[in-house]
């Protein structure tokens, strides 16, 4: 399998997606499309916590912070003037805030630029510490982040949030972004920086006595996994139309290492299939929290049992499964192609 | 004869528990030399503090003139050291070719833009480290394993990768801590002829720690023996031998009679 | 600020520092022998509010039978969790513990929203715990009182139990080297059960004492007050018991003193831990009363 063949592969693959995404966009019913939308997302957001965690093994348990910071930047930037006068009624916003206005692409990259500065800033002190100690020290990022959220309301309307974000985030510009990560994640681990990542993963001492600046390249992931969880975020809030701070609760970056673990810590394979499957799942399973009639009775809803589910099968998966779907095995066209002429012998 | 490395009365303190006391060493270019001694004599700590993974309470490390005390491993190793540990540290994950990849990424000239955006420059770099890593693992008898997993190779085939994976840093002194450890008599023949072939090959300095005797006598020409973290003595092969003070530190004192 | 006010801030920086402490306890006890952060351990808390409500509600179970029998029985629970989640995982790295408490905390929360469904539920007061003292100025309740005093008798019961019986001496030597401890003859999982147990009865009992004081019963109450327990044993030094009580104390008094005289911070009064957590683990990581201990390389 050259390299021109393998191109030729992925140019038809992403052909396909797009065809698909086309005819789904004529002929899916809203519900079905908020799906496929929030597959994109939640792949974007898997892959760069996957790139943190599984790659490079930062245990890194902030995501929701910098989900935090794309979502309001890119809002802020997307709502027209106007639509923030109306929106900031509690307190007038900063004018900053008040007159910023820029395109959705804009937008969407500011987002991941102001997550990713910030993951530079706090990465600095924070990833010289051990692994639980890095996982406590990156919540409490996460949280003095929704702290802050909640009370600065010049800039984030406080509890209260935003509404009425115009939602550009439609299938094309989710998936697009979606492919944009993929691209950018693969090339960075094929190439020999990618290597250095899971050199540090697998042992840190050996990797500084291989003259790598440890520090200096998990900056570099950590920045990177911030970036794409800014674009996730970002994508999140205008996919949404409404953000407050209660919607970044640990719970989302739970839900995001989740998909991690299920998929697979070190695998961008399991992280799509994960990601794809438990996002299906999550919607699916709000009919156990919906009341269901059946003839004439009517079963009661159970809210909060999606949750229960959920976290019951992320402790099955690491009681028996540690490795989730796909270990840290891919799929490439080579795999495929194996299993292809398997079939036919 | 210059002196690749020198130290200066390095000596490591644990709190109250001294490691190594005033280790002074001065390494001629281009020479083979061994660090022995009986097992907790420290020298492994020595090792530490002239790669960067101690800092040492007192003293000086000198490499080709210039000060490397207490910088970080990753500067030392970038200044030309290279090292393996007593206790493989593969990058077990990885395959073997990608272990040497990730030792020459201390040379490496392109960086990850260059590789997102899938630059000329940067595809013919990748090429070219790729192809030199090949090669080392040719040199180490490993080619035929190159897309095995570090950590499902045996033994012996490990040991040499870590070799192999020191030796794609490019370095111009090698510290090899107890690589004949586990091997048959049969294997350290070979080590022996290998340690040979590569000073000669890639122009290096060599400083082994090693239990093996027939190892450190058959190739080291000149040696340091600690003894709880004190240099007892110091010479070529034939001279510590007979060496009372050794025997006593290795044997016991009953056996220095038969010096 | 009058002398009477700041008494009143004293005393309840003192109860809020006791019910983190107790907490903490818990948290230092774990992570010491198994280096193990049990993030479930702030649903245990929420456990023992809320079955001493099911046991007068449903059972109508007075009031002492049911805060013992909430205790228990959360103790219990929290030896079942080490049994079914944890111990599987003694020998997987790390992480894979973590990553199960994180899964058994968010189980047990979203199990609790089912059963006792979400929404806030108010608490019953005993009389003599509500009926304000007073002197001069000074209002308080007894409750108030009762906090510090009973965690500080459980706190002396603790210490009794680690440094004067077996089972205590087996918890300081896992806690030391989990390894000889085996070779030595310690029965290394019943300790492990006894840690797990004690640490969820004082949880419990904190959370009890917790929904007292605040009286609102919620599913997610173990989460906030469940981590500022943990950034307190972290600052206390984590391992360390001693390092706990005062860590928990340390923050009671922090979040309380730093609002009264401060109000205008009261917004932030959450972070307040969460910033202390960050200090703490750039300043010195191993708390003010932890031990360093050094990498082989």
């Amino acid at each position: 399998m050259n390299r021109s063949t393998t191109i030729l592969l992925n140019l038809v693959l992403v052909g396909c997606l797009g065809l698909f995404l086309w005819w789904a966009e004529g002929n899916l019913d809203g519900y079905k499309i908020q799906i496929l939308n929030l597959i994109a997302v939640n792949i974007i957001l898997a892959l760069s916590l996957n790139l943190i965690y599984g790659f490079t093994g930062m245990f890194s348990l902030g995501h929701a912070g910098f989900m935090a910071i794309g979502a309001y930047v890119c809002s802020i930037l997307i709502m027209t003037p106007e639509q923030k006068e109306t929106l900031f009624i509690l307190q007038e916003a900063l004018p900053w805030v008040q007159n910023s206005h820029a395109p959705f692409l804009v937008a969407v990259i500011a987002g991941g630029a102001v997550a990713a500065l910030f993951g530079l800033v706090i990465g600095a002190p924070l990833l010289r510490l051990g692994d639980d100690y890095l996982g406590i020290a990156t919540l409490g990022f996460a949280e003095i982040v929704r702290v802050i959220a909640n009370n600065i309301p010049r800039v984030t309307n406080g509890a209260l949030g935003f509404k009425g974000i115009p939602d550009h985030a439609n299938l094309w510009w989710n998936y697009g972004w979606c492919l944009l990560t993929l691209y950018f994640v693969i090339r960075i681990l094929n190439s020999n920086t990618g290597n250095v990542f899971k050199a540090i993963r697998d042992d840190e001492t050996a990797a500084k006595a291989m003259g790598i600046d440890v520090f200096r390249i998990k900056l570099l992931s950590f920045t990177f996994g911030a970036f794409f969880a800014g674009v996730g975020g970002a994508l999140l809030a205008s996919l949404l139309t409404t953000i407050d701070p209660k919607m970044f609760l640990f719970t989302l970056t739970f839900n995001v290492l989740m998909i991690v673990v299920t998929g697979g810590l070190g695998s961008i394979t399991g992280s799509i299939l994960a990601g794809t499957g438990i996002t299906v799942m999550l919607e699916w399973l709000r009919f156990v929290e919906n009341p269901v009639t059946i003839g004439d009775w009517t079963l009661p809803g159970i809210p909060g049992m999606r949750m229960v589910v959920f976290s019951l099968v992320l402790i099955l998966v690491i009681l028996f499964r540690r490795e989730g779907i796909m270990g840290m095995r891919e799929i490439h066209w080579g795999t495929v192609a194996r299993l292809i002429k398997g079939g036919k012998a | 004869m210059s002196m690749i490395l020198e130290t200066k009365g390095l000596t490591m303190r644990f709190g109250g528990l001294v490691a190594v006391s005033e280790f002074s060493a001065s390494v001629p270019q281009g020479s083979i030399t061994g660090l022995i001694g009986p097992n907790g004599a420290g020298k492994t700590t020595c090792f530490n503090m002239v790669t960067g993974f101690y800092k040492p309470t007192e003293g000086q490390v000198f490499f080709e003139g210039k000060e490397l005390t207490g910088m970080s491993p990753h500067q030392v190793c970038r200044a030309g050291i290279a090292r393996t540990f007593q206790n493989i540290r593969l990058f077990g994950n990885e395959t073997a070719i990608e272990n040497v990849m990730i030792g020459s990424f201390v040379r490496q000239r392109t960086g990850w833009i260059q590789s997102v955006l899938m630059t000329p420059m940067s595809l013919r770099e990748e090429r070219e480290i790729r192809d030199r890593s090949m090669e080392l693992l040719d040199v180490v008898g490993l080619a035929g394993i190159a897309q095995e997993k570090a950590n499902s190779l045996p033994y012996g085939a490990q040991r040499r990768l870590e070799i192999a994976r020191a030796l794609a840093t490019k370095p111009r002194f090698l510290l090899l801590d107890e690589p004949a450890a586990g091997m048959n008599p049969q294997e350290s023949l070979e080590l022996m002829d290998f340690i040979r072939t590569i000073r000669t090959r890639f122009d290096l300095t060599i400083l082994l720690i090693e239990h093996d005797m027939k190892v450190v006598m058959g190739v080291c020409e000149h040696m340091w023996v600690l003894d709880y973290g004190v240099t007892i003595a110091e010479g070529g092969p034939e001279a510590i031998q007979s060496n009372p003070k050794v025997i006593e530190a290795y044997l016991g004192e009953e056996y220095v009679k038969y010096a | 600020m009058n002398l009477a006010t700041f008494i009143q801030h004293f005393l309840n920086s003192l109860t809020l520092g006791s019910l983190y402490a107790l907490i903490a306890i818990g948290y230092t006890m774990v992570y010491g022998i198994l280096r193990l952060i049990n993030f479930a351990h702030s649903e245990i808390f929420m456990l023992g509010a809320y079955l001493v409500f099911w046991g007068i509600t449903l059972f109508h179970l007075p009031w002492p039978v049911a805060m013992v029998a909430s205790i228990i029985l959360v103790a219990g629970i929290g030896i079942l969790v080490d049994r079914i989640a944890y111990r599987p995982l003694r020998d997987a790295p790390r992480i894979s513990a973590l990553i199960s408490a994180i899964g058994v905390s968010f189980f047990l929360q979203n199990v609790a929203i089912v059963f006792f469904q979400a929404i806030p539920r108010q608490v019953y007061r005993p009389a003599w715990l509500e009926n304000p003292m007073i002197w001069g100025e000074v209002r308080v309740l007894p409750l108030t009182l009762f906090v510090p005093l009973l965690s500080l008798f459980l706190m002396l019961a603790l210490v009794y139990i680690v440094y004067h019986t077996k089972a205590g001496l087996g918890m300081r030597a896992i806690s030391k080297d989990i390894e000889t401890s085996y070779l030595m003859g310690v029965s290394v999982n019943k300790v492990i059960a006894l840690t797990f147990g004690i640490g969820s009865a004082l949880a419990a009992a904190s959370g009890i004492m917790w929904a007292l004081r605040y009286p609102q019963l919620q599913p997610i109450m173990g989460a906030i007050p469940g981590f500022k327990a943990f950034i307190a044993a972290v600052f206390g030094g984590i391992g360390s018991i001693q390092g706990a009580v005062i860590g928990g104390l340390a923050l009671g008094f922090i979040e309380i003193m730093t609002v009264a005289f401060f109000p205008d911070l009261a917004g932030y009064r959450d972070a307040f831990a969460f910033v202390l957590l960050i200090a703490i683990l750039l300043v010195k990581p191993t708390g003010l009363l932890g031990v360093k201990t050094e990498d082989k390389v």
